[in-house]
């Protein structure tokens, strides 16, 4: 752990210079309630910087046009745009091919496109689908329509009282007749990182998918699709410094070209007539209508944002952060921590002894605090531990030092204020 | 933002902290369970009704400091009251939460509830405040469920 701080400061103290990246984000001169504000909920959503925002402003000022259509060259410029946005995605996520870059709204959409293509041709009655226990709301609930359409089943892998995935259980639930193994890369309501590369192994021995929501690790940690070796991957542009409305799912070329469309409309055919239409090849098959090419542009925008920094500081630094948060929270009286896994990532949940979240978060906010408090979309997580609703804090790449000492100030506040 | 002891009074934190009638009745003939589903709050509100006087009121549940003492000191003054009566508290009462006439004192029928005046300062926590209620209209009006978000 000594070592582990030293390493960060290094780090925090070299090529990473928060004061200078704050500069970058306007919203962080706010004031709330009179006080400088602390957005500590960046699992919800991320602040925007300005090369994000004037990106925004400079594709609809400069060169917008509907894409993939139009002879003229606002619409050829609005088209090389979008696509260089997927090359980007697809350098970002380290896939082979951008071809299997499909933009959708955010993740929950790209589960929900799988469930809905691919699990409509390969689950059948009695089949099963995996789920962890520390799913966020996103993926429980579109495998548990397609179960109850087809007669399959929800099996849920449980995890243990730190948070962590019991892996002998996964080993033990995977059975010949278990389709897809749907897991978080890092779970939004514990932090927990899941050792993606394991289950996919395992998961690939039994001849069985794996479908990675990887919202909360995107922001956090370089993200190698190959390496991690899953066969679907999704996050959301807004969690990641970019636009609300564009997400990202990545599948692997084959499975994509074997999934029927999604949504049928413009854009994804080949030819139409009334008694037959053929459609157009991955990824376009399920991009029907106009896409939010803007959001597309601009996520390109954030993804150079962030790549400009490197994941491998923003990393440091945050696990700067949630070191010195978890050692600062656990020494208040009546506090406990809610996940405390071994490899964790940017999320501090915790709960106080006679105190509801909720109003922990007025307290907060009333010092300028921004975190979440309730069930976090993760209500089977909060049954596990035995909780209706948890507190939330999570670092992005702009929090500093400075702000985790706020949080603790403000924690102490609410249980003098609430008793 | 308005002061934090407005919204925190010291009756409401000692009636979250010790809820009065916290407890399932023997025979209640009326109850409801309300649930917002954005915090996760729940209450069953339990009434026993007879010759239209609430003769006694209780819940159950879990929820924040707010919705707690709003249950317990709503239970409390309910006792006694003609089911008319508890019909036109709850529309004081929401009325006190939601009018949108900032300055509006709160109604004097309304007794010690009016500690809850404060809630209408934090928008957000004013569902806190009525869910409770809500699922009280709901117990008297048969229809079982109270949804807020």
């Amino acid at each position: 752990m000594k070592a582990a701080r030293k390493v960060a400061e290094e780090a925090v103290g070299g090529a990473f210079d928060v004061a200078r990246i704050r500069e970058d984000f306007p919203i962080l001169k706010r004031l709330v309630h009179g006080k400088p504000l602390v957005y500590l909920d960046n699992a919800a959503s991320t602040q925007k910087p300005l090369p994000v925002i004037e990106a925004m402003g400079h594709f609809y000022a400069a060169g917008y046009s509907n894409i993939h259509r139009g002879v003229y060259l606002l619409s050829d410029e609005a088209t090389q745009a979008y696509e260089a946005a997927r090359r980007k995605v697809q350098e970002f996520l380290g896939a082979g091919d951008s071809r299997e870059i499909v933009f959708v709204r955010g993740t929950t959409e790209a589960i929900n496109l799988v469930s809905h293509t691919w699990g409509r041709e390969n689950v059948s009655a009695g089949d099963e689908i995996l789920v962890s226990g520390m799913e966020h709301h996103s993926n429980i609930v579109p495998w548990q329509i397609l179960c109850q359409e087809k007669g399959a089943r929800l099996v849920v892998i449980p995890i243990d009282d730190r948070g962590e995935l019991i892996f002998e259980e996964y080993e033990r639930l995977l059975s010949p007749r278990t389709r897809m193994v749907a897991v978080s890369h890092v779970s939004n309501a514990l932090g927990t990182v899941n050792p993606i590369r394991r289950i996919a192994e395992l998961a690939h021995r039994h001849g069985v998918l794996v479908l990675v929501d990887g919202a909360q690790a995107v922001p956090h940690q370089a993200v190698d699709v190959r390496e991690l070796g899953c066969d679907f991957y999704a996050f959301s542009g807004h969690k990641l410094y970019g636009p609300t409305g564009i997400g990202v799912l990545w599948g692997r070329a084959a499975l994509l070209e074997a999934m029927p469309p999604y949504q049928g409309g413009g854009d994804m055919i080949r030819t139409v007539t009334f008694e037959k239409t053929t459609f157009t090849e991955i990824p376009h098959k399920f991009e029907a209508g106009t896409p939010d090419i803007g959001g597309a542009v601009v996520l390109g925008a954030a993804i150079d944002y962030v790549g400009g920094i490197g994941l491998a500081a923003i990393a440091a630094h945050e696990r700067d952060l949630l070191e010195r948060a978890t050692s600062l929270v656990e020494a208040i009286p009546r506090v406990r921590i809610v996940g405390t896994a071994r490899e964790k990532a940017s999320v501090l949940s915790f709960v106080i002894e006679g105190i509801h979240p909720h109003d922990v978060g007025t307290v907060l906010d009333s010092h300028g605090i921004a975190i979440r408090a309730g069930h976090l979309c993760a209500q089977p997580v909060m049954e596990r531990f035995g909780l209706a609703a948890t507190a939330r804090a999570s670092f992005g790449l702009y929090n500093t030092r400075g702000e985790v000492d706020v949080l603790g100030d403000g924690i102490r506040s609410a249980i003098e204020v609430l008793g | 933002m308005p002061d934090l002891r407005e919204l925190y009074q010291e009756v409401i934190l000692d009636h979250s902290k010790r809820p009065r009638n916290f407890r399932k009745p023997e025979g209640p003939n009326r109850h409801a369970d309300g649930y917002n589903p954005l915090c996760g709050d729940k209450v069953t509100v339990y009434l026993t009704i007879s010759d239209g006087v609430v003769s006694d009121a209780a819940f159950q549940g879990s929820g924040c400091a707010i919705s707690t003492a709003s249950a317990s000191m709503m239970t409390e003054s309910l006792k006694g009251k003609t089911v008319e009566e508890a019909e036109a508290m709850f529309e004081r009462f929401h009325g006190m939460l939601t009018s949108p006439d900032d300055a509006a004192p709160a109604p004097p029928e309304l007794g010690k509830l009016a500690v809850f005046s404060g809630v209408k300062e934090f928008p957000m926590r004013v569902k806190c405040a009525t869910l409770a209620w809500h699922t009280l209209r709901s117990a008297l009006s048969g229809t079982g469920e109270a949804v807020t978000e």
